[in-house]
């Protein structure tokens, strides 16, 4: 009898041994750590999605934001990628081209009403998709706007090419600012292409033809890049706008009053409301092709060397609830990706003082260019648009820099499939 | 006339400290800003940063920033992470490389003027050309555990320490500080009849204080202040040094209050080293002109 129990008892622990290694771990990076709030909402998710299953669990490494990219190529070509990983939405068409990423089988009809900057598709597939998107605004004061006697643009009607000049004009001539315009020129890196790339597309230019993606010939270079160049630079010769700038000046300038206008981000909204109470976020000038900002923020996708990809995107399928859209737009202030959810959010819900960036991003988002080739031509358009900034031959510049992209493109074959 | 000449002497003295103590506030101003800064709000930090406020500790002042950096990073982990990758790889380091100058100094082999020019020439080869090859190289190796042999050598402390441990530089210093020892010394201990490894561990090292104290620092400095390649071996937090751990400070609302009190903490291991040893290391740059 005493060898039976015992027997019955193995059984039962093997029986429960094997049922417990029915659950498969699912690995995940994300860019957060450092950041508590961000931590705690996606630690809260995942908690969330392994009680309300038993097939996967899944177990969060966080990097922080700067080393990620390099952490996840690192993992790339040690094999040691994870299962499910977040994106910056500019890179992921490079990530999924070098093999990184594979395309994310996830019901498309949930994603129907998300915001179009959220969305990572590439070659006609869905690869990543965000549970949030950034915008960028001209924020400055009413106060100043009718001290200056400015038109207050609208998302219908946003300023042109001359009202914002005469904008700048009339805030430099003021003499009440160190500079008319704050262009976050102390933000180096994605922010270039992100925040200034879309000036040169309302101008009728690109940093790369999206016809083919197979040249910048024209795009960069041509007559409108040109005009965008010349532009450009006379910010800085005009003394709108300083080409270099401290770190502190763009962190606290605006609240401080040295700039009458600030070209920031949402993220950076609450800080500027609390500055001022009059702070209001203007829609970007449409300088002849529309008025244009930058779209797409860090989405989810799954890694291309996943054991269970439909594990991880069931994973990713559970995050895109509206209820934690709302959490991570509540913590972080980002946009919540769809109608709904950005209801659930006081600053974005209708009348909520940041609700114009859901309505900036929906009708000037533009992404950069959707291309494996970005992270290179992200870095040519950088330096391009700092050499111009501080007094370089704009013709010259915009030259050498289609050289320097199509000479990449021709090097890594088109950027063909491989 | 001998008057004058005692006032000359006097002026050029308050002359002479007076440009000392001005390179002195030069060089010690970042610390001093740093330190200060970490004690203030952020918002008072940048208000206070161009001007001398910067450098008093005035206004709102507290620990807060300390208790802070705590709570967003794991900042004991990364400074424990970070002294033990170094302390073992700077030990380990002393001995290889004192063992290998030994060899080039003291005892003839064929081939050994190659091999110091080849490992010398390492020297001009960048790490960041050599990292990914590593990187392959150590995602491979296997290793014996406590779970039997394990293949892949990231994640852990081993493979931040053992890449690390010989290298050009140190070799170089030992060699030519082994070079300068009087050659009499080492023939008489062969003559009394003592093995090449009694030598050089009872009477060459004991004459090595300078240089080890040298080695010993700039070793320290290097893996100290390791990034690149701790991000490309390291996905788990556990593993992760401080300078990784500083990025988590870099949100995109910067806190520049935690920054400071977060680089005031991580400096403590580098100046309480330096201090230790700075006596044999101010001897070992005047002995071999050296600088670090």
């Amino acid at each position: 009898m005493k060898h039976l129990k015992w027997s019955v008892a193995a059984v039962a622990l093997i029986g429960w041994g094997s049922l417990a290694s029915a659950t498969e771990t699912l690995t995940m990076w994300y860019h957060g750590a450092g950041n508590e709030v961000e931590s705690k909402i996606i630690n809260q998710v995942i908690a969330d999605f392994n009680a309300s299953q038993t097939d996967y669990a899944v177990e969060l490494q966080s990097f922080p934001q700067a080393a990620y990219n390099d952490s996840v190529t690192a993992g790339a070509l040690a094999g040691n990628l994870p299962d499910i990983l977040d994106v910056d939405g500019p890179n992921m068409p490079n990530w999924a081209w070098a093999g990184y990423m594979q395309p994310l089988a996830i019901d498309e009809s949930k994603i129907a009403n998300f915001l179009p900057g959220t969305k990572g598709m590439y070659n006609g597939k869905l690869y990543s998709i965000g549970l949030w998107d950034a915008a960028i605004a001209l924020v400055t004061r009413q106060s100043t706007l009718d001290a200056l006697s400015l038109r207050t643009p609208t998302l219908e009607q946003p300023w042109t090419a001359e009202e914002f000049e005469a904008a700048l004009k009339a805030a430099k001539d003021s003499g009440k600012f160190k500079y008319a315009l704050d262009l976050g020129m102390a933000w180096k890196g994605e922010w270039y292409p992100y925040a200034f790339s879309p000036f040169l597309q309302s101008f009728g230019g690109d940093i790369v033809d999206r016809s083919t993606y197979a040249s910048a010939e024209g795009a960069l270079n041509g007559e409108a890049a040109v005009a965008w160049g010349n532009w450009w630079q006379h910010l800085f010769t005009e003394g709108y706008a300083q080409a270099d700038q401290d770190g502190a000046d763009r962190d606290n300038g605006f609240g401080a009053g040295d700039y009458a206008f600030s070209w920031n981000g949402n993220w950076a909204a609450l800080g500027a409301l609390k500055a001022f109470d009059d702070t209001v976020f203007l829609p970007a000038p449409d300088f002849g092709n529309g008025p244009k900002i930058g779209a797409a923020s860090w989405q989810f996708g799954v890694s291309a060397k996943s054991a269970h990809p439909e594990g991880a995107a069931k994973f990713i399928e559970f995050a895109l609830q509206d209820k934690y859209l709302a959490d991570f737009s509540n913590g972080i202030g980002l946009i919540p990706a769809t109608p709904s959810a950005a209801a659930m959010v006081d600053n974005y819900k209708d009348g909520g003082p940041l609700s114009v960036f859901f309505g900036l991003s929906n009708a000037q988002g533009v992404l950069r260019p959707v291309t494996p080739g970005y992270v290179v031509q992200a870095k040519v358009f950088e330096k391009a648009a700092n050499d111009i900034a501080h007094g370089a031959d704009v013709a010259a510049t915009l030259d050498a820099a289609v050289d320097e992209i199509d000479a990449d493109i021709a090097k890594n074959n088109g950027y063909a499939a491989q | 006339m001998a008057q004058i000449s005692q006032d000359n002497r006097g002026l050029r003295l308050v002359v002479r400290y007076t440009v000392l103590c001005l390179i002195a506030a030069i060089f010690s101003f970042p610390l001093i800003f740093m330190v200060i800064s970490s004690l203030k709000p952020s918002q008072q930090l940048l208000a206070d940063a161009h001007s001398f406020r910067a450098l008093l500790p005035v206004g709102d002042i507290s620990l807060n920033n300390y208790f802070d950096a705590f709570k967003r990073a794991p900042v004991a982990l990364f400074v424990f992470n970070s002294v033990l990758v170094t302390g073992v790889t700077v030990i380990a380091s002393l001995a290889v490389c004192s063992a290998a100058a030994f060899a080039f100094a003291f005892v003839k082999w064929k081939g050994r003027d190659l091999a110091l020019t080849v490992i010398l020439a390492t020297l001009i080869v960048p790490f960041e050309t050599i990292a990914i090859p590593l990187l392959l190289e150590a995602s491979k190796l296997p290793w014996i555990g406590l779970d039997g042999i394990t293949w892949g050598w990231l994640n852990s402390y081993r493979v931040q320490i053992v890449p690390f441990i010989a290298d050009g530089l140190t070799i170089y210093l030992f060699v030519q500080y082994f070079k300068d020892l009087p050659g009499e010394l080492i023939e008489a201990a062969r003559v009394e009849g003592a093995s090449w490894f009694a030598i050089y561990r009872r009477v060459v090292m004991p004459l090595s204080g300078p240089v080890l104290a040298t080695a010993a620092i700039l070793k320290f400095l290097v893996m100290y202040n390791q990034y690149l390649w701790p991000i490309m071996v390291t996905q788990e937090e556990q593993y992760r040094p401080v300078m990784v751990g500083l990025q988590y400070f870099f949100q995109l609302n910067r806190a520049w209050g935690e920054i400071m009190a977060y680089l005031s903490l991580i400096t403590v291991p580098v100046l309480a080293f330096y201090l230790y040893l700075q006596k044999a290391f101010i001897a070992s740059i005047a002995s071999t002109g050296v600088k670090g």
